[in-house]
């Protein structure tokens, strides 16, 4: 168990039932009262964060997670498999912990899994990834009135908009987040 | 982080200002002992050991009723104060204590002095407490006005802690393992009073409740709630104000109470003061209140770190 003069930046405890990770945290102290650290806090689960007076004293029960660095290796039916690069051991993730992003995950890219109660419950990518162009139509026209960009398809199989000067074999810059083209970063 | 040069002259102009206004007001400066056998009695409290058998004081409070008990009417000190285990943006464990005793004074006229401080004070930085506002008068409500308002528990002072525990529950306050009825106090004070308080203007907290006596006379028609004030300002906790507790049996009560809480969560103990217990029987009606210096400098220069106040954060 932890208790209050534990609490630091990053310090994942567990809290209604939810781990969380402390964000800030400041020491208060009521006039005649007790001392308390007021410290915020996001749940790990949701990104909800939160803000606790926490009692000098109080016990805080440790949460059981970790941050691994895995590669993804390839997708099955209904989940990824992923290796861990420092023991090579390989696990099963349902496609639905990855959810939409995996759009952005090329094969062998590595990610961070964050594991609670040694279970995976979120993948994140990186910010931004480099990725060829497979598919382009070289006649596409594009509105130019409207922006001119085009649809092009990379080794995922995402679809992406670019700038009409785009073509197969470009390798381009894509934030993972929003799933938007940044730059073309050269040829392939 | 340390105070600007700028910060470090306003500083020294309040420091100037204050003095002058007591001056002004008749009251005697003086100064009491650091370094103490019989240091603040509070349950949490620390005092910061000084060597054979003595302590740095915690506030000079036992010191300046004794020289009311002698016959001052009116005492003040600015006195170097500290505290173990307090660090934090409105913590130093060195600080600075502004702390006033009037005679055969009500509660009041130490309100009104925090007031006319506040404004002296704000003008020594060059400011004007209007535009800031803090122009007199401060708004004046009690801690079960508060309660009602902000958390919805109808406070008694004088219900059990399970009661107050469930109150607490019932309000959608979680209280954790907390089982003394101050700790329950102090967890809605900090969840629910204090985040209106410091969007609030300056308000005064009058009435609170006898479990928080400390050295609180209690209010003759209602001896649940005691003769005390805090004072909140710019989100600060700026002073405490006590009509004070001038009957020796129950000062020696609440001292061993307090000591048997320490005894009981191992903390020290510090000897009961028994000079301060004997000056008691001296002692008129007296109103006495410690305001924070270093708050007071934080207010009047709009800062919200006490390092911006301090010559030096780190001893």
């Amino acid at each position: 168990m932890y208790d209050t003069s534990d609490i630091r930046k990053g310090l994942k405890i567990m809290l209604d039932g939810s781990p969380y990770t402390v964000v800030e945290f400041q020491f208060v102290k009521p006039g005649k009262g007790a001392a308390f650290t007021r410290t915020k806090m996001k749940n790990l689960l949701t990104g909800a964060v939160l803000e606790r007076n926490l009692r000098s004293g109080e016990r805080l029960e440790p949460a059981d997670v970790e941050t691994k660095t895995m590669q993804y290796l390839y997708g099955d039916a209904d989940s990824f498999i992923f290796m861990d690069t420092t023991t090579y051991d390989q696990v099963h993730i349902p496609k639905s912990t990855v959810g939409d992003q995996s759009a952005f995950m090329p094969e062998n890219i590595n990610v961070e899994i964050l594991f609670f109660n040694g279970r995976a419950v979120d993948v994140s990518l990186p910010n931004f990834i480099e990725q060829k162009v497979v598919e382009a139509d070289p006649g596409f026209r594009g509105d130019t009135a409207t922006g001119a960009t085009k649809p092009v398809k990379i080794s995922t199989g995402a679809s992406i908009n670019v700038p009409l000067f785009i073509s197969i074999g470009d390798v381009i810059k894509i934030d993972t987040r929003s799933g938007q083209y940044l730059e073309r970063v050269g040829r392939a | 982080m340390a105070a600007s040069p700028a910060a470090l002259e306003a500083r020294g102009r309040i420091r100037r200002a204050v003095r002058a206004w007591f001056e002004r007001e008749g009251f005697l400066e003086v100064e009491t002992p650091s370094r103490v056998r019989s240091p603040g009695q509070e349950v949490h409290l620390d005092a910061v050991p000084a060597g054979d058998g003595h302590w740095l004081v915690t506030s000079p409070e036992y010191h300046l009723k004794r020289l009311m008990a002698a016959g001052f009417p009116r005492v003040v000190e600015i006195a170097r104060c500290w505290r173990a285990n307090e660090s934090g943006p409105h913590h130093a464990g060195e600080f600075t204590m502004v702390e006033w005793y009037r005679a055969n004074a009500p509660l009041e006229t130490l309100a009104a002095d925090c007031e006319a401080l506040i404004a002296v004070a704000i003008r020594a930085a060059g400011r004007d407490p209007a535009a800031l506002g803090l122009a007199a008068p401060f708004a004046r409500t009690t801690v079960r006005d508060l309660f009602a308002r902000h958390a919805g528990i109808d406070l008694t002072g004088g219900e059990d802690p399970t009661t107050l525990a469930q109150a607490a529950r019932a309000a959608g306050v979680a209280i954790g393992s907390a089982a003394a009825w101050d700790d329950i106090f102090y967890q809605v004070f900090l969840d629910r009073i204090e985040p209106a308080l410091a969007t609030a203007g300056p308000t005064f907290v009058f009435d609170w409740p006898a479990p928080l006596a400390a050295l609180a006379r209690p209010k003759p028609d209602d001896p649940l709630w005691v003769e005390r004030f805090e004072l909140y300002a710019g989100g600060l906790e700026l002073a405490n104000a006590f009509g004070e507790l001038t009957d020796p049996v129950e000062q020696r009560r609440r001292f061993e109470s307090e000591a048997a809480v320490r005894a009981a969560r191992g903390k020290d103990v510090y000897p009961i003061d028994e000079r301060l217990l004997a000056a008691l029987h001296h002692l008129p009606p007296t109103a006495g209140i410690a305001l924070g210096f270093d708050r007071l400098v934080m207010l009047a220069l709009g800062v919200s770190d006490i390092g911006e106040v301090l010559a030096f954060r780190d001893a």
